[in-house]
């Protein structure tokens, strides 16, 4: 009996779509200003994940007017409303802190075609910084 | 009127609140104890209740302890521990004391533990004293400095910081806010961090700072 797990387990999302390290995602927060509540969008690529369970949390860069730009979210937030995984991308990496030292061309992340799975829209060019 | 609990030490994990924010837990094993003993100010001079907790094979305690428990009927217990309390109606010997019959979410409690040994550690560890350089001739390294002035006053003072054993000390934390309090399996959830190892065993409060 694990109860660390069992504390845990309620929180956990299992609505979010598998994603991977290197897939470009688009990230959907929920922000709350006063009593509005509006959602904002954050996309670019997931470069790392760490912990687990409850804790885990995922990194996702993207460049932002030609400087980088990292955002960590916990997995299991709330304020999470919907993750859209748009190309799965194909690296060889778990963490793909590379790409902060890379510029143009090179900081982008070939795509993984995948033929099997129907839900990933194939796209043709590689993934945009 | 107070409130007490026995307990042990899970380990740390985070839990979202209701607004979405991420608040660092520490998941505690909390109760259930069982009360052994209804100390009176007629009969003993003060009021308490005996609260014992985690129950334990027969062979590992000693038999005048067993007997205590065959006497009033209780199952053994491996901690035994003396509730001051004023109000001690509605205990009587037997009657189990749950967590979240105790404690709410929102309660603030104070969390008594033994705190991790450290073994015998310098003055840099056990007091944050600064150290010397390591290098450039320097020969004062992690050595705690002068212990006190001249021959005035010729001596040196009580109470000075100096090397030696450090924590399997008690510490209480105090002020802790309850998160979540869960009869079912026994879990008890209060923000931030308690005193001592996974395992070790709690006192749990309700908070002396209101």
């Amino acid at each position: 009996m694990d109860l660390i797990k069992l504390v845990e387990q309620d929180q956990i999302r299992t609505d979010l779509p598998q994603m991977d390290i290197g897939d470009f995602v688009k990230v959907y927060l929920t922000i709350k200003e006063g009593n509005r509540e509006r959602i904002q969008v954050f996309d670019g690529t997931v470069i790392a994940r760490k912990g687990q369970g409850l804790t885990e949390t995922f990194k996702v860069r993207r460049m932002s007017y030609g400087v980088g730009v990292e955002k960590t979210f916990p997995i299991n937030s709330p304020k999470i409303s919907k993750i859209e995984v748009v190309r799965k991308g194909k690296v060889r990496r778990a963490k793909l802190y590379y790409l902060r030292d890379r510029v143009g061309k090179a900081s982008k992340v070939a795509e993984r075609m995948v033929y099997d799975t129907a839900n990933v829209t194939t796209a043709t060019e590689t993934v945009e910084e | 009127m107070s409130k007490y609990i026995l307990g042990k030490k899970v380990g740390m994990t985070q839990v979202f609140d209701e607004s979405g924010l991420l608040i660092p837990v520490t998941v505690l094993q909390a109760g259930p104890c069982t009360v052994v003993d209804v100390k009176t100010k007629e009969k003993d001079g003060y009021s308490a209740l005996g609260i014992a907790y985690e129950d334990v094979k027969e062979k590992r305690l000693n038999k005048p302890l067993l007997g205590f428990y065959k006497k009033i009927g209780v199952s053994p217990k491996k901690y035994l521990r003396e509730w001051r309390t004023e109000n001690t109606e509605g205990y009587e010997i037997g009657k189990e004391i749950k967590c979240a019959d105790m404690f709410q979410p929102g309660d603030k409690v104070d969390v008594t533990g033994t705190s991790k040994g450290k073994g015998y550690q310098g003055v840099i560890k056990r007091h944050g004293f600064s150290r010397g350089r390591e290098s450039h001739g320097s020969k004062f390294h992690r050595a705690p400095g002068a212990l006190s002035a001249h021959s005035d006053p010729g001596k040196v003072f009580k109470l000075r910081k100096l090397p030696g054993q450090m924590g399997n000390v008690q510490v209480t934390v105090k002020n802790l806010k309850v998160v979540k309090a869960d009869n079912e399996h026994n879990i008890l959830l209060v923000k931030g961090a308690v005193p001592g190892p996974k395992g070790g065993l709690l006192i749990i409060k309700e908070t002396t700072k209101s």
